[in-house]
């Protein structure tokens, strides 16, 4: 039930907007009104997660350290994975951003023999890296329909993906890829029994659902056609504030766009949001500058300092009878 | 907030890079163009009539183009028979460009505005044979 709920989940809306669209006629509904809502949701959402994660306390600077910290001048310390400065931690970050470095580190244990081995497990680490990065260039490359006239950059970058000139239209590398790691990411859950027993149905949602909207996408670019200036004419009509009802595209569309409505609609309220978490992430975010620099705890009671010396004072008696020095004298 | 500035800034610069399209927009969006049909060969004909109807050459015209291309180049095959039994030439310069003698308002306008760049031209030039 944790897979199959999910599942149907996802083919009930796209159902959903098929029949809502084909037999129901409700263009403006799928077009306009639930992109906008979907929009709404998904940067406020994500502006609402931010400021709430980033209103919690910081008790500890807890930095995970993986290198050489920095010591005596002699001592070569590791800038990158154990940071003390601000240039470093961003180093950190970007690296963790960009190439995903702690899912590199990713380990597998095993019993070898008799005995229990340890060693490198980088699946994971490349079929995330192989999804998010097909992600981003797809999330790119559709600014196409959303700008006019449309940057060479992104006319660029898809003539680069459709790089082989396979079909017409051209086939893009990025959808290929996509699928193959989303599959990937999917079968890992389903097939390992460790990750198949934590795994619950708001993790096999995004992935079924992400698999939804490139599967309709897919198949409006290669199989079922749409007419695609009128997709076009949608788009601009909802990014320049006039959105228009275009008569004679396809359902595929629908079901495509209110998919990736529900996605980005959806995105603030799941787990997709370790997109904004990962840069607040304590352990990833701070320098290891605790010997240098004082981490001010916020729970931290207001309580009036009370110095030796008052304390000396006070019980100046007791410690004199005790036959204790006492520093002001 | 600790450190509020920055995941404030961060928020801002979240929300400017997803809005971005609105923004652009704001200052210059070109409308949709409008395909003209407006060529001699076009306006002479009695019936107007494409070798497929408008809806199915709007969504599929690059599946035709490529289907003819396979036929002629690999087998040979060069007659294309309509719906309405009338008999084509599966050309793109003899045939398409016959009638939509205007390349730069019939597949250009569409083309630029939704950012398709085929490679048709790279060997056709665009002028009816």
């Amino acid at each position: 039930m944790r897979i199959v709920g999910p599942l149907i989940l996802t083919l009930a809306l796209a159902a959903v907007a098929w029949v809502g669209t084909q037999y129901a006629g409700l263009y403006a509904v799928f077009g306009i009104v639930i992109p906008y809502l979907a929009l709404a949701s998904f940067v406020g959402g994500f502006v609402f997660r931010l400021v709430k994660w980033g209103k919690s306390a910081v008790p500890f600077r807890i930095p995970t350290t993986c290198g050489q910290q920095k010591s005596l001048p002699w001592v070569k310390q590791n800038k990158i994975e154990n940071p003390s400065s601000f240039a470093g931690v961003v180093g950190r970050m970007l690296l963790e951003v960009l190439v995903f470095r702690s899912l590199f580190r990713n380990t597998k244990t095993e019993k070898q023999g008799e005995a229990l081995g340890v060693g490198s497990a980088k699946w994971l680490w490349l079929g995330a890296l192989v999804f998010h990065w097909s992600m981003l260039i797809i999330v790119l490359r559709h600014l196409r329909f959303f700008l006019e006239p449309v940057p060479g950059a992104i006319m660029a970058l898809e003539g680069a993906d459709a790089f082989f000139q396979i079909g017409l239209p051209a086939l893009y590398l990025t959808d290929l890829l996509i699928v193959s790691a989303l599959t990937f990411l999917f079968v890992r859950r389903v097939v390992i029994p460790r990750v198949r027993y934590l795994s619950l149905p708001n993790d096999f949602f995004p992935l079924f659902l992400l698999l939804g909207v490139v599967i309709a996408g897919i198949a409006m670019r290669y199989f079922f056609r749409v007419d695609i200036e009128g997709v076009k004419e949608v788009a601009m009509g909802l990014v320049t504030l006039h959105p228009v009802v275009v008569a004679g595209i396809g359902p595929i569309f629908y079901v495509h766009l209110f998919l990736a409505s529900v996605l980005i609609g959806y995105f603030p309220w799941s787990k997709l949001m370790h997109a904004g978490g990962i840069v607040l992430s304590p352990t990833r975010n701070q320098a290891n500058d605790s010997r240098a620099v004082r981490h001010v705890n916020p729970w931290n009671p207001d309580l009036p300092v009370h110095t030796y010396a008052e304390y000396e004072d006070e019980f100046k008696d007791k410690l004199v009878k005790a036959g204790l020095p006492l520093d002001a004298e | 907030m600790y450190k509020g500035g920055r995941i404030i800034a961060f928020a801002a610069l979240f929300c400017l890079a997803v809005l971005s399209p609105f923004i652009v927009n704001l200052a210059n969006a070109a409308p949709a163009p409008e395909t003209s049909l407006d060529t001699p060969a076009i306006n002479a004909q009695q019936t107007k009539e494409c070798v497929a109807s408008t809806e199915y050459m709007k969504d599929n015209h690059m599946q035709l183009l490529d289907e003819w291309r396979n036929d002629v180049v690999r087998d040979g095959s060069r007659e294309y028979e309509s719906a309405s039994g009338q008999v084509y030439e599966k050309s793109l310069d003899g045939t398409c460009l016959e009638c939509h003698s205007n390349r730069e308002e019939f597949c250009d306008s569409c083309h630029d505005y939704a950012s398709v760049d085929p490679y048709c031209w790279d060997c056709h030039d665009g002028e009816a044979s």
